[in-house]
């Protein structure tokens, strides 16, 4: 990471150092977020660090790869080829893509929305793309295993199917709701 | 394990298009790079509110609203948390596990765990800025009200 940055410092304009600053602000106020619920609770303190830690790791050992996939698929993937497969016209296909992609086990929700924003400027249909961030969100693999687990097979194939069925209604509700390229 | 494939496919596809066109490649790389740089700062805010979230709802608080005799209160709460919070899996649905064994009934628990999943609301900020403020309203909204019925649903079911 740090040797991408070398190179890209030369011949960025202010805008990096903008994003760096805000960066650092961020930071510095988690910091004190977290020194004042020191103070408040020791307990409640060591929790919220515990659990930010969890997510900041993730963060850091997933985020890059997935920006750098997604910028390789900006500029690579042309806006014909999203249309195709995932636009009005794909059918039942762009549906069970979307699906698939949903399923990508890639982070949480915010490495999600991006990509969802990339993939609507590149024309893929919005019930598509409601589809693929409902899957994202609630269909991982790895979650339903552990579901079966500790909840059991019933509970966990009724909520897999009901849900797969909610994020499909949804993405067709939003499409008759919500005119796309207003938005966008 | 899925972040070491995650990183192997980043960087053999950019060692690909390192090769077919290098101009490309280092327009994704600014790409990836302004696009990091930009969501970092909000990214990281978030990871904070879920530390907070957690540390003022800790597991053992939802265990005492969602353990006790079914009512349809126990169900919005139960909603309410699950919209809120944002936690692993793996802490969520032991949870979930230990509170049925101990006679929690269906509906609630599978409320907390279908909103938990397909309500974002830690992620709002997020969701505003990628896709806008209508799509972001109406897919949670919608989200909320199909999270409940599928609750319902199960809790009828088993």
């Amino acid at each position: 990471m740090s040797k991408n940055n070398d190179n890209q410092n030369k011949d960025k304009k202010p805008n990096i150092k903008d994003g760096l600053s805000k960066l650092l602000k961020v930071i510095l106020i988690s910091i004190i977020a977290f020194v004042i619920l020191y103070f408040f609770s020791k307990s409640r303190a060591d929790a919220a660090v515990d659990m930010s830690f969890r997510y900041l790791k993730e963060m850091i050992i997933i985020l890059p790869a997935v920006l750098v996939i997604m910028g390789l698929a900006d500029v690579w993937v042309p806006t014909s080829l999203v249309k195709k497969y995932l636009g009005h016209s794909a059918g039942i296909r762009g549906k069970i893509l979307a699906i698939i992609l949903g399923t990508i086990p890639a982070g949480p929700m915010y490495v999600a929305l991006p990509l969802a924003g990339e993939l609507l400027r590149k024309e893929a249909s919005l019930s598509n793309i409601i589809t693929f961030l409902g899957v994202w969100a609630s269909l991982k693999a790895t979650q339903i295993g552990v579901e079966i687990k500790f909840i059991g097979l019933k509970f966990s194939m009724l909520r897999v199917v009901f849900t797969l069925i909610s994020v499909i209604l949804i993405g067709l509700i939003m499409e008759r709701l919500i005119d796309v390229d207003k938005e966008f | 394990m899925v972040a070491i494939i995650i990183n192997l496919i980043a960087l053999i596809l950019f060692l690909y298009s390192y090769q077919k066109n290098k101009k490309k490649s280092k327009m994704a790389l600014k790409k990836a790079l302004m696009k990091g740089l930009k969501l970092a700062p909000q990214i990281i805010m978030i990871i904070v509110v879920i530390g907070f979230i957690f540390a003022f709802i800790p597991p053992d608080l939802i265990r005492n609203y969602l353990g006790g005799e079914f009512n349809l209160l126990q169900v919005v709460v139960s909603a309410a948390f699950g919209a809120v919070m944002m936690i692993p899996s793996l802490i969520a649905l032991p949870l979930a596990g230990s509170l049925i064994e101990g006679g929690a009934s269906y509906t609630p628990v599978a409320a907390f765990i279908t909103t938990l999943t397909m309500v974002g609301f830690v992620t709002i900020p997020i969701e505003l800025k990628e896709l806008g403020k209508k799509i972001t309203i109406y897919r949670n909204v919608l989200a909320l009200i199909f999270s409940i019925i599928i609750a319902a649903l199960i809790g009828g079911i088993m």
